[in-house]
Formats: structure tokens, sequence, C-alpha cells
């Protein structure tokens, strides 16, 4: 460990760091623009300068690893002078528009500047102008107010893995820029707007909505993919704002997606605000005691095993457990969570779990991508993939396709084909990847939802267990058998064992069961992603809060609350749970999911034990001691599990076809469709 | 005053050819086997006790910075990168050494190549200078045909290479660092160092960057012995030196001259002298647009050396000396010299890309005197807030020729001003004389 001496202080620091860090674990605040954390060094900005012993010129601490012995000073008047310097040439060509700029109040150029900034200035010429640029439907640009760190451009290239923003020009004239005058196309670009250090890059939908200081903010949980990424909903009045990212070092480091950060404007939009009873074929708006009333008279008057229900992608854990301990005392096994048809296991955790962990990606240095799409599925963790690529030493390979896009996936990547049969190559030691998995340290397989979808996916799954125990991707020390959910509420739904009980129909037997007749209820929690259209022959309650495919059939629809508006529980696809909080209400009569549900049992005369969260939680807690570990990763003994079969040759596939639009939020985010409509413009002009 | 049979490069002004069989006249070429059977340890000793300073502007010692590459290969290649993008104002003598000397500077690639561990050697040399990039590229041919370069070079055993690339007309891309981000493909930037270029140069393998001349020079001195070279000049100043002489003199020329020679000799013996006569001398840029300016009082007597020229706060950079007679507008000159700065910075750096521009709006309203006195300070000011703390020496180079010119002429720049003033107010009370 290197001993350096800082403002006559001696301290011993790790070895590899650089000067800022050092100073920084000694509480010594370096300023700076250029550099971020998670970004590569540029030390372009010059702000961080600080005196080294020995150096005739100041340093930029941000870049110069420590080395023993070495005699920093962060407080003489060289650096001062250099540090003013800096900031003066900063502020001399910024336009000084802090009045109506959205990032006014959390703009590091003006709180540096507080400190650092002279008092008269001392610039008689005119100031730059730069023109603006179009960088899609989410990034505002004012150009002008760019001091050219290039943080967005390490951000493009490094971690969101597109090489289309760049700085043109040299000197005064240099812009930040898509060479080609075309709009970003990564799922991650909303993150360049947290990392501006000024207001050059601003959100477009938050432009002039509220200041920095209005705003409420929420700690809470992310549903928009499985992933469970941490976020901080601010919000102002009842009304959602803005979206950000916060800092999860072990599942989205501190960068969330577009969908993420830009879908809340949905929550505004198609809201199912009060209850609705079908009467005379047509839909009318009703009170809760009316909804309640027509549906306890329809179940009292149904046959327990001729009523199922389907639970959605974004379901809290509350609202599933609830459902399931309703169907429980109604006496109905048909219960599924599995409303694209997937059959994945439920009884063994270690099969529907992202084993390694997120952060164990970045110990891999061979993964094999089963039937998955990383960059849509979880587009976080794709770059996390990314980012263990740019270390170096890390074969991909995949089987399976991918959708139609600019750039297939941010890192390259071997192509196995999408005939899930080569499985059987591999297993047999046949193929000549596996070379590359005997030589790897860390092995990986990652399986997406796509490959559990089909007729053979339990042998798929048998054969992926075979060459994860064959290969030693699953040993002592490390688990390599990764399942990707896309959705967020699906590890949960498992670990509640939402699955057919006894005798249960899942998913496609509830439907063709529904369409026969021999289903008279269906009880919808938020399932919007499959043809209701096939329901017509059952009566359907629909709980959930946007009135989007799953309420299109209905005869009674009931309220409930989006993610920002209910203390709720998710299980992200690592089984880490999660507790997302409360930002905002849910508007009018809408409620809290499990409320609702507890209400209903109530109705029916078989009330559930439960009066309130605490309760509630302490009941799931009894039951499924795994939601008893708030935030912890459970490693699972490893089991037996998949069923040995023929793999049918049907090419494997993905499961988000359109990233912009995965769920009921996002299809009524306005925000969303116009980024559709680009990326659709943009794969016309590259078909073209 | 250099003798002819110390001179090294013999044809520097073209007189005889160019080619291989003109060079190998000239003594190049002859068994360049044996100065690579020294050893490379022998070679880079020798270029050490030389006392070879790099030839480019900084004057670092040649042989030390040779020495920092690593001894044994740990599996990357290693790069010779010759740096011919000569684009100093004022500076001309690499692009008289590629035309009529490329022999020269191919053995000596060859040699300093061998003495780092390289098999490849890259010319990256400026795009303007397409007459002498053909001429490199047909040396290099003629070089390889005759057995001196590729496979088994000069029958040495070791394989070497030369390569030319062609800059695009950044001045930046002289800097080593901005010029391996050009080689590689790459926006010319300067990078951070460290790393420095012996330890991750070209393609993060380890490279030493040197001047074209610094490159030149070392099959002579290896011929002729490092005590031969150290004895020209003086102690830590040695050896020959090509100095480009231009301006307000009555015959510019390139000329090769022991180091530490004195300036006014230098010009009045080879020059033909200032102007009007050597009293007629206003000011002198010694080394290239980028050093500071010296008045006549120190021109008198200054040696044309790396050590002499910094201690009267000047350099010798590239040892381009411009005259400038008493008929010279020096604000307006160093005006000129700001907007080149401002135009060629890369804008990585906030200093140089924002200062840059200031400066020169400063100096373009100090040309014609619209200016406050207190502006003259506030420019020293903003100078020395460039100056130095930027990731390359633009920035240095940027601020030097302004503080020259406000250290020696400040009373000129005043006076200018305050005729301004003087002017404006007289076209207020008398607006028709005036007009």
């Amino acid at each position: 460990m290197p001993k350096i001496k800082i403002n006559d202080q001696e301290v011993n620091v790790e070895n590899g760091i650089t000067i800022l860090q050092a100073c920084e674990s000694i509480g010594i605040e370096i300023p700076r623009f250029c550099y971020h954390e998670k970004l590569a060094i540029a030390g372009n900005c010059r702000m961080c300068l600080v005196e080294m012993e020995k150096s005739p010129k100041p340093i930029a601490s941000c870049a110069m690893p420590v080395t023993d012995g070495m005699v920093i000073t962060t407080n003489s008047p060289l650096v001062k002078k250099a540090r003013n310097g800096v900031m003066e040439f900063l502020l001399i060509n910024h336009p000084l528009d802090c009045p109506i700029c959205d990032q006014g109040g959390e703009c590091d150029l003006q709180d540096q500047a507080m400190s650092y900034g002279r008092d008269k200035n001392r610039f008689s010429e005119n100031k730059r102008a730069v023109k603006d640029k179009n960088l899609g439907p989410l990034i505002k640009t004012v150009m002008t107010r760019c001091i050219h760190c290039t943080r967005c451009v390490r951000f493009a290239q490094d971690v969101a893995g597109v090489s289309e923003l760049g700085a043109t020009g040299r000197g005064e004239e240099m812009e930040i820029d898509t060479f080609i005058e075309k709009t970003i196309s990564s799922e991650l670009s909303g993150n360049i707007i947290d990392l501006c250090p000024v207001g050059a890059l601003t959100s477009k939908p938050y432009a002039f909505e509220a200041r920095s200081w209005e705003l409420s903010k929420t700690e809470t949980i992310d549903i928009h993919d499985a992933l469970g990424s941490n976020i901080r909903v601010d919000t102002r009045g009842r009304e959602v704002k803005r979206v950000l990212p916060r800092i999860n070092e072990e599942i989205n480091e501190e960068w969330i997606s577009d969908k993420t950060r830009f879908a809340y404007d949905g929550l505004g939009c198609k809201r199912l605000d009060r209850p609705w009873v079908k009467k005379n074929n047509k839909l009318v708006e009703s009170e809760w005691s009316d909804a309640f009333d027509v549906i306890a008279k329809k179940i009292q008057n149904t046959e327990s095993n001729k009523i199922a229900a389907i639970v959605g992608d974004l379901a809290d854990c509350e609202s599933i457990f609830s459902l399931k301990k309703l169907f429980n005392i109604i006496g109905s096994p048909h219960t599924d969570c599995r409303q694209d048809g997937s059959v994945i296991d439920s009884s063994f955790r270690g099969s529907y779990i992202f084993n390694s962990e997120v952060c164990g990606i970045d110990k891999a240095d061979f993964i094999l991508l089963v039937g998955c799409d990383p960059r849509w599925e979880a587009p976080i963790l794709n770059s996390r993939i990314r980012k263990r690529y740019l270390t170096g030493d890390l074969d991909v390979a995949l089987i399976g396709s991918l959708p139609n896009r600019e750039n297939g996936l941010t890192y390259p990547y071997s192509d196995l084909g999408s005939d899930p049969s080569v499985l059987n190559e591999i297993a047999s030691g046949k193929h000549e990847i596996t070379n590359k998995i005997n030589s790897a340290n860390f092995p990986m397989i990652i399986i997406g939802n796509s490959a559990v979808c089909r007729p053979d996916s339990s042998a798929i799954i048998f054969r992926i267990r075979e060459i994860s125990e064959k290969y030693n991707i699953v040993r002592g020390d490390w688990n390599g058998f990764n399942f990707m959910s896309s959705v967020a509420s699906r590890v949960g739904a498992l670990d509640l064992g939402f699955v057919p009980g006894q005798g249960g129909y899942d998913f496609n037997s509830i439907i063709e069961n529904s369409e026969n007749g021999n289903l008279d209820i269906v009880y919808l929690l938020g399932a919007d992603e499959f043809s209701v259209d096939k329901l017509t022959n059952s009566f359907v309650i629909y709980q959930g809060h946007h009135g989007d495919i799953g309420a299109r059939n209905a005869d009674v629809i009931l309220p409930g609350a989006a993610y920002t508006e209910k203390n709720a529980t998710y299980v992200n696809l690592e089984g880490k749970v999660q507790r997302a909080l409360k930002a905002t209400f849910p508007p009018n009569e809408a409620r809290e999911d499990w409320t609702i549900i507890r209400a209903l049992s109530s109705v029916i005369n078989s009330p559930l034990p439960f009066n309130n969260l605490v309760e509630l939680r302490s009941l799931m807690e009894n039951e499924h001691p795994i939601f008893s570990k708030i935030d912890l990763f459970q490693p699972q003994e490893w089991k037996e599990f998949g069923i040995d079969g023929a793999i049918n040759k049907k090419s494997l596939g993905f499961s988000i076809r359109d990233f912009y639009m995965t769920n009921p939020i996002t299809r009524a985010s306005h925000t969303m469709g116009l980024c559709k409509n680009e990326y659709e413009k943009r794969i016309k002009s590259i078909n073209s | 005053m250099l003798k002819d049979k110390d001179r090294i490069f013999t044809n520097l002004y073209g007189l005889q050819e160019w080619d291989i069989h003109g060079a190998e006249a000239r003594g190049d070429w002859d068994n360049t086997k044996a100065l690579i059977e020294m050893g490379s340890d022998k070679i880079i000793e020798i270029i050490k006790d030389s006392g070879l300073r790099g030839r480019g502007g900084a004057g670092f010692p040649t042989g030390l910075k040779w020495s920092f590459m690593p001894k044994e290969s740990d599996g990357r290649p290693h790069y010779l990168v010759v740096n011919a993008d000569e684009g100093e104002p004022g500076t001309c003598k690499d692009r008289d050494i590629m035309r009529n000397d490329p022999h020269k500077l191919l053995e000596g690639c060859l040699l300093a190549g061998f003495a780092m561990g390289a098999h490849v050697a890259y010319i990256y040399i400026r795009g303007e200078f397409i007459n002498e990039a053909r001429r490199l590229e047909s040396a290099i041919i003629s070089a390889q045909k005759n057995g001196y370069l590729g496979k088994n070079a000069c029958g040495s055993g070791w394989d070497f290479n030369i390569y030319v690339h062609r800059g695009a007309g950044a001045y930046i891309c002289g800097e080593e660092t901005a010029l391996i981000e050009s080689l590689e493909g790459k926006k010319g930037q300067p990078r951070l160092k460290p790393p420095f270029p012996a330890n991750m140069g070209l393609w993060g393998c380890p490279t030493t960057v040197n001047n074209v001349e610094s490159i030149a020079v070392v099959p002579t001195i290896l011929r002729r012995g490092s005590s031969w070279f150290s004895g020209l000049g003086r102690p830590k100043n040695s050896g020959t030196k090509v100095f480009c002489i231009s301006g307000h003199v009555n015959s510019p020329c390139n000329v090769e001259e022991e180091m530490g020679i004195p300036l006014k000799e230098l010009i009045e013996r080879h020059a033909g002298g200032v102007r009007g006569g050597w009293d007629n001398l206003k000011a002198i840029i010694p080394g290239g647009s980028s050093v500071p300016m010296i008045p006549k009082s120190i021109c008198d007597t200054v040696l044309m050396d790396f050590d002499s020229l910094s201690s009267v706060k000047s350099g010798l950079g590239t040892a381009a000396v411009i005259v400038m007679d008493k008929s010279t507008d020096l604000i307006s000159s160093i005006a000129r010299l700001s907007k080149f700065y401002m135009h060629e910075s890369c804008g990585q750096c906030t200093p140089c890309r924002e200062g840059t521009g200031w400066m020169w709006r400063v100096m373009k309203r100090l040309e014609k005197g619209d200016a406050d006195l207190e502006e003259i300070d506030t420019l020293l000011d903003v100078a020395s807030q460039v100056e130095g703390h930027t990731i390359c020496a633009h920035g240095d180079a940027s601020a030097w020729p302004i503080q020259g010119l406000i250290r020696h002429f400040r009373s000129e720049v005043e006076e200018r001003i305050i005729n301004f003033k003087k002017q404006d107010i007289e076209s207020i009370n008398n607006p028709k004389r005036a007009a």
C-alpha cells in the first residue's frame, strides 16, 4: 500500500487508485466535471488540478495514479488559481441562462461556480453559440451550454456500446454531435441526461415541468423489466414528474433503461380510476359496492373449479399472495402467473432465478445466451456484460435469434444458430464451443424466457442442467446457471406458488377451457399480454391500473394501483426481495391491489386473515420465508430439475419484439410511442 | 563555425542526387550491419553519451528516451514512430532532410528501431509534404531492393520495415500522443500521460516517437562516435543542428551549424544579415512560433542552444529563427500567431479551448489599440491560466508568444492603446477632420 502525503496529512492508500480517489478517501473534495466513477478517464476539464511535489505544473488528479511517497497539495494558492482559471474559462462561453435551464438547482457548473467562480466577468467578447442537435424524443439539447466534458461520448461508447456520439470540430468549434445527424439508437440513452454536468442534455419530457427542489423524492423499485432497478421517483403533488436511477452497485450500478426512465407519463393516461360493471353488454361506471356485489353473486353461484385466475407482469407480491389465498378459500386450483405460456418449473427456486447474481457477470469469462436477448429483456444486465467484455477475455455465444434492429448486442458474440438441438452437441462434447466452456474459470449460461415457452422446454432445461453439471458451470463456489425472467412479477409469483394446484389448469388450458365454455369466471390480476378475445365465454374480472388489453373484455373492472402508488414487494430476477415505496396516490377510486382482494374476500364471506400490510407481510413471510430477507441474495442448493426428452429443431427466439411497448404503462405512454416511431423510422431507413 | 567535415546533412540543399546512389556516395548505408552488430545496449549508450537532445522542440535527451523502452518484449511488438509532421510556423528543416537526404532518415530508423527492439517504424509525415512523402516512399522501395530494409535488413538478421503515413494537416498531430491517436485512425487529440508511450503507445504497445532530425543524425553519430558529437557545441547542448532562418534577413535559409553559435553570427554569416543591417533589428523569435520573442538587446549576445535561450526566458524549440526588423508590427504578428493557435487547438482541455480564442480576440483589439490599459494585465493573467494547465504543450505554446511580446514590448502595446484613445477623442471633437 503506497503511503502518500496530502496537505501534510500522511495516508496509506490502496494501490492503483488515483490521486482524486485518494483525496476523497480522506474527505478532501476535488472539483471535477469530466471525471465520473463509472466512465473512462478523460482528464480534459482540468478542474481537478492539484499540486504535486517535483512537478512544475499542476496535475490532473483524476488521471494520475498514486505512487509511494507522493506529496500532494490541494489547497495551495497555485491550485486555487488553476481551478479559478478553469472555472472562468468554462463560464466565458457558457450562456449563464440558469433561470431558464432545467439543470438549475442540480447543476455541477452552478454548484462549483459558487466555490471557484470569480465575482466579476473579465470577458468582454461575444459568447459562442452552438446549434442544438436532434438526439430523438428523449433528450433535449441546448448545446451552447455544453462544457465539452465528453461524459456523454464516453457513456455512449463504453456503457451503451453505440459509437454514435462524438466530438466534431476542434478548438472552439468542437461540438458534441451524432456524426451523421441521427438520433441515438440506444435503450440506455437517458443516462446521459444524468451524466451531463450542465444543462446541455436534459430530459425532453421533463422540460420546464418542475424545479428539482420542488419535488418530493421517493426511493423505490422499477418494474419495467425483471431486473428491479433501484429508482427514485420524483413527484409534485399527485403527478410523477420524473424517474431517476439510484445507485445499487449489485443491480443497476447507476444506470436505468429509457423505458424505466421515461414511461412514467403512461401513469397519467388511460387509467382505470373507478370500478366498471358490464350492464346490457356495456361497461358502465359504478361503485365499489356494486362491483363487489356482482362479483360475489357470480362467485357464489359458480362451482369452484370453474373459476381461474391469471396474474400479469406487473403484479406485486402482496396482491399475488392475497389472490392465491382467496383462491385457496374459494377452492380453485386454476391459477397461473405465466401469461406468456411458459412452463418454467416453480418447484425448484434455483431453476428460475439468476443464480450468479447480476454482479457475478463481472467475474464470468464465458457466457452462453440461450434464447435470450439481454439487450431488450434486461438492458442494464446487458450493459454489465458489455462492461465485462471491455475488461477483456470474455467470450459470448448465442443460441437463438435477435430482433430486427440496428446492432445486435453491444459486444461481439459467436452465433451458434437458433436451433436449440445444438445443446445436445454441447452436452455430448461434440461442439467446438465446449473447448471454450472447458477453459473458462467462471462459465455462465443465461436462459431467456423464450426457451421455456415451448413444448420441449423441460427437455431444453434438462439439457442445460446437464451441461451445467458436466462442465463445472455449477459447482461449490460458483453457480453459472441463470434464468433471466423478463417481467417483474414472475420470480415473486413463482416463489409464492402462483401456479396451477393439484389438477389445476395452466395458462394455456385456462384459455382453452374458457373458450370451450368450461370456465365460468376468469380473474385477471393485471394480465394484459395475451389475446383476451378468447375469454368471451367467461365472466372476466379485471383488476389493474390501465384500460389496456386485459380490460377490453372484462365484465367487472376493479381499479388498482400502479407501481408508484403502492407500498409493495417485488422479487427481481436474481430472487432478491425488494420493497417499493408509495410515491403518490392511486387516482380517484383506485385502491392498492391487495386491499381490493381483501375487501372482496369479505364480500364473499370468507375474509382473508389480515387487516393491514404488516399482518399480510408477516403471514407471507411465515409461509414463504424467503420474503423475510429484504435486498439479500439467497443462494440455492442445487437439485435436479427438467425432464430428459427430445429437443425439436424449431428455432429459438426472444421475448421482446418491441422494446418500447411491453406493458400497459408503456402502451399508455406518449413518450414511449415517440420512441417506437423513432425506432421504426430508423429500421425503415436501414432496410431501404 | 561548423567545419565542412563535421557536417551531417551534406546534401541539405539538394545539390547532389537524393536517391540511393547519391546516398551511398555520401556514406549512407555503409556497412550498417556493423553498426547493428554493436548491439542495442551499445547503441543506446553511444546516443546517451553523445548528448543528443530531441530536435523536435522539447529537447529531451534522445538516448534517455530510448532507454525507457522495455528491454525485453512482453509479447507486444515495439514501435518506432518518426514525427515528420513538421508544422511549427517558421520551421522547415525536416522537410529538407526528407527531400534531399531521405536515406539518412531511413538508416536512422533501422538503427534506432533495432536499438529499441522494434521491427516496424512509421513515419508520420505532414499531409502537405506531398513530394517529400513520395521521395520517402521511393527511397524505402529502393532500400528494400538493395536489402537495406525488409527481411534481414542489411544482412544483420534483423527484420525491419518502414511505413509512411500521411497526416491530414492538423498541427496538433505533431504532438507525440496526438500523433499516435491519429496514426491509429482516431481524431488527433493528445493523450493523458501516464501511461507514457514507451509503456503504452501505438495500439497499446511500447512506442517511441522521435523527430526526423533526431533520427537522421543517429547513423552519423554511431559511425563517428559519441565524443565527436558531444565535442561540438557546449556541454548538455552538444552536436550540430539545422537552423531555419526566415523573416527579415537578406537570404533566408536552412543551415546546419554547431549548437551554441551566437545568434548574431548565425544570421550575419548564413542569412546575409538582417535587412537594413543589424541595427535595424527589432526582435527575433528564436525557436519557431511557439517560443517567446527576444528583443535586439538579447539577440546581440545570446547563444543558440537549449540552455542559453531558456535562461533568457525563450527556447530553442525547433531552431526556427524568425527575424523581425523595425518595420514589423509586432502586435499584429503575435495576434496572427494567436489566431493560429486558436485554430489548431484540439478542443479537448478547457483552458486551451476557451483561452486561445479569448487571447486572440483580445490581441485583435490590441492590434488596433481598442482596449483598456488594464486589459494587458488581464491578457497576461489569462495566458498564465492557460499555460501549464493542459494535457499537452499546446496551451503553453499559445501563451508564450503573448507573454514574450508583453514582457519586452509592453510600452509599444500601451502606446497603441493611448493613441487609439486619442484618435477616438479627436474624432468625437472634430468629426469632420476625422472623416
